[in-house]
């Protein structure tokens, strides 16, 4: 590991291609990103606002969110390619405003890939090396060992043209790692691929990042995407973060409506919020029912508000009976659809009073669908109840 | 099978065809125009020519031998060829930076650069080598100004000598060159040159290593046709050259006018056209045509 870390300093000798194996990260005291206040106008419109985010060295940090909340323009700022209007970049506390793209170091992976379709795979993967100045036996070591890496090891020949697309997104990986950067920019890397594809690159990069010790700064709009590689997730609305936690926690928790419902299916019951009780807020649908949650701390009594509850996390028994108890919501209703996903039989649940509530249910042996019109009762744990306050 | 699978959906092969066949019909005034008007003429006149000789395939081969190896003939070749080559690299000197610019510049001084490269070339060629006289010639503007701020007290011989023709006509050829690079240049992917600068290169790095590189096949292009359209030049090196710029095309000129040899002549128009000929099967080779104008 020390000897990697010094080979790294010299920039002369690359690794091996048997270190492939070696668990030691190779890059991991360094790669820290600071955002201060990060701020990007367009004419009179804010595209980023005021972003502040801390990503430690070796962190899978991801920017998610819809189009036009200014993820990529955030990525496309610490790339040095986009001039910030406010704000500053800190690598490993050093502020990068004076510094141009090249000198930044980064790795990046682009969102078409950005293959140079002149030069063959070798060539595209050497670029990087040769851009900084190593020697051809260096760089003939290091580009093999690139290749190996993602599995691209009899290709170094070919042109970019004759290549498949996961195969044109691992060229474009290697050429991102090639050169041991601290610190891998990713932006929508996997978004040209087909599903299956896309979920074998991302156990790929994820782990080729864990074997590097890379801070990766990835940029996405698929939430799954997101979830399954990243240590922590910054939730982007409008230019600004809505919410940053690992992926448990801004699934389970969200902050806000936008968060919950950009995370995956969510139901957002709309009623009033009733005063404190001991036992959690009550919130008080249009019907008079009442649902808990433990605490609701953003929320005042009197005002709108909303209950969050996941589709798979709610019980769904046939008939009129509600068992009651305190420490479960329940609502009693009848089955308007059920829409069959595969592994997922997803019911839409009329609900006295409210929009339908929406319920997962797994396609798991001897579970036979319930037909439409059905009584049915709803029914999920108080403590995994959420109060957001009601969107604006 | 796949074949068999697939078929339901594409159309069967005829039915692709025929649209094809019918549109090739918009064709054909073109066509008629250019075999009737072009075609027809040059083999008559070809025709006419050899019919000169009796049809003695022998006093031809010597007559055409004597002439093609003639000194006149072959100083005038070379003379051609290096005018063709120096324009050629003036113009590509000139062009390229014109061409990237337009590639990369937005707002109106785009359409002021466009207008001012492109409009020259719907006014006449005699009109704008006058032109140049009035600006080249020993009271011109060039060497007037000149004098008048005292850098020089003779006049520079900008014209009728090597330097006039070369002016000249790379000032004519100039939008073939900046047209055509322009058209490859815009089909070069913006986001290659941002992933190199990513990745560390330096600006001159992404320029010789891949912008440069990717607009080759528009620097070959507009090379050939500046240089198949030097070698036939006519007008401006008349106009604007001295007596040693005598270009082929001059001499094919003097043949038919003063000499009124035709043979010669058409002797010596044939040898232009082969090497045109020539020149145009390689620069078919390393152009996408349909590049060219825009269709990707």
């Amino acid at each position: 590991m020390v000897e990697l870390d010094s080979d790294l300093a010299a920039r002369g000798a690359p690794a091996a291609v048997d270190e492939l194996a070696a668990p030691a990260p190779v890059v991991a005291a360094r790669g820290a990103i600071e955002l201060r206040g990060l701020t990007k106008r367009y004419d009179e419109e804010t595209v980023v606002d005021a972003i502040a985010l801390s990503i430690a060295p070796g962190e899978f940090f991801s920017l998610l969110g819809p189009s036009g909340s200014g993820k990529t323009t955030t990525l496309m700022m610490v790339a040095g390619f986009v001039r910030p209007d406010g704000g500053a970049i800190l690598l490993d506390g050093k502020d990068m405003a004076a510094v141009p793209p090249q000198k930044r170091g980064f790795g990046m992976v682009f969102q078409n890939y950005a293959i140079f379709p002149h030069l063959s795979v070798f060539e595209n993967i050497a670029f990087p090396l040769r851009a900084r100045r190593w020697a051809n036996s260096a760089v003939a070591e290091r580009v093999s060992w690139a290749l190996e890496l993602v599995r691209l090891g009899r290709f170094g020949d070919r042109h970019a043209h004759q290549l498949s697309g996961g195969q044109q997104q691992r060229v474009a990986l290697a050429r991102a790692i090639v050169f041991h950067p601290a610190v891998v920019l990713m932006d929508e890397p996997l978004g040209a691929l087909d599903k299956n594809l896309r979920f074998e690159m991302q156990v790929e990069i994820k782990e080729i990042q864990q074997r590097l010790g890379m801070t990766v700064l990835y940029v996405t709009h698929d939430q799954e995407e997101a979830m399954s590689m990243s240590d922590r997730i910054a939730i982007l609305n409008h230019g600004r973060i809505d919410q940053v936690g690992p992926p448990g926690e801004v699934y389970e928790r969200p902050a806000n409506s936008f968060v919950g419902r950009f995370l995956g299916e969510a139901n957002l019951i709309e009623g009033t919020i009733a005063p404190q009780f001991a036992d959690g807020t009550r919130l008080v649908l249009p019907s008079g029912h009442e649902l808990r949650a433990p605490s609701a701390s953003r929320c005042s009594g009197g005002a709108r508000g909303m209950l969050f509850i996941r589709p798979e996390r709610i019980e769904i028994t046939p008939g009129a009976n509600a068992a009651g108890g305190p420490r479960y919501n329940e609502l009693a209703g009848r089955i308007r659809r059920c829409a069959f996903l595969g592994n997922i039989l997803r019911y839409a649940v009329d609900i006295d009073g409210t929009a339908p509530v929406t319920v997962d249910l797994q396609n798991a042996v001897g579970v036979a669908p319930l037909p439409v019109g059905a009584p049915v009762v709803l029914r999920w744990p108080v403590a995994e109840s959420l109060i957001l306050p009601a969107e604006p | 099978m796949t074949g068999s699978i697939a078929s339901p959906w594409t159309g069967s092969p005829a039915a692709a065809k025929a649209p094809r066949d019918r549109t090739l019909l918009l064709l054909l005034p073109a066509a008629a125009m250019l075999v009737l008007m072009f075609f027809v003429p040059m083999v008559l006149f070809f025709v006419r020519t050899f019919m000169e000789f009796q049809g003695s395939v022998a006093e031809f081969v010597t007559q055409a031998r004597d002439l093609l190896f003639s000194r006149p003939y072959l100083t005038a070749l070379a003379t051609t060829n290096w005018i063709a080559l120096t324009v050629t690299l003036a113009v590509l000197l000139v062009g390229y930076p014109i061409a990237y610019y337009l590639t990369t510049a937005t707002g109106p001084s785009v359409s002021v650069v466009v207008l001012a490269i492109v409009l020259p070339y719907f006014t006449s060629i005699i009109v704008r080598t006058f032109s140049w006289m009035v600006l080249l010639g020993e009271h011109g503007l060039v060497n007037d100004t000149l004098r008048a701020i005292g850098v020089i007290s003779e006049p520079l011989p900008l014209m009728y000598n090597r330097l006039g023709v070369l002016i000249g006509m790379s000032y004519v050829l100039l939008p073939y060159m900046v047209l055509t690079l322009y058209a490859a240049m815009r089909g070069i992917d913006t986001s290659l040159l941002r992933a190199a600068e990513g990745l560390g290169a330096s600006g001159f790095y992404t320029f010789r290593r891949v912008y440069f590189p990717l607009s080759l096949h528009g620097v070959l292009s507009g090379a050939l046709i500046v240089y198949i359209l030097s070698i036939g030049y006519f007008i401006t090196p008349a106009l604007m050259g001295g007596q040693h710029d005598i270009m082929v095309a001059m001499l094919i000129d003097r043949e038919l006018e003063v000499a009124v040899d035709w043979p010669s002549a058409a002797l010596m128009s044939l040898s232009l056209l082969v090497v045109t000929l020539a020149l145009y099967a390689i620069y078919y080779r390393v152009t996408d045509v349909r590049r060219l104008i825009g269709a990707r």
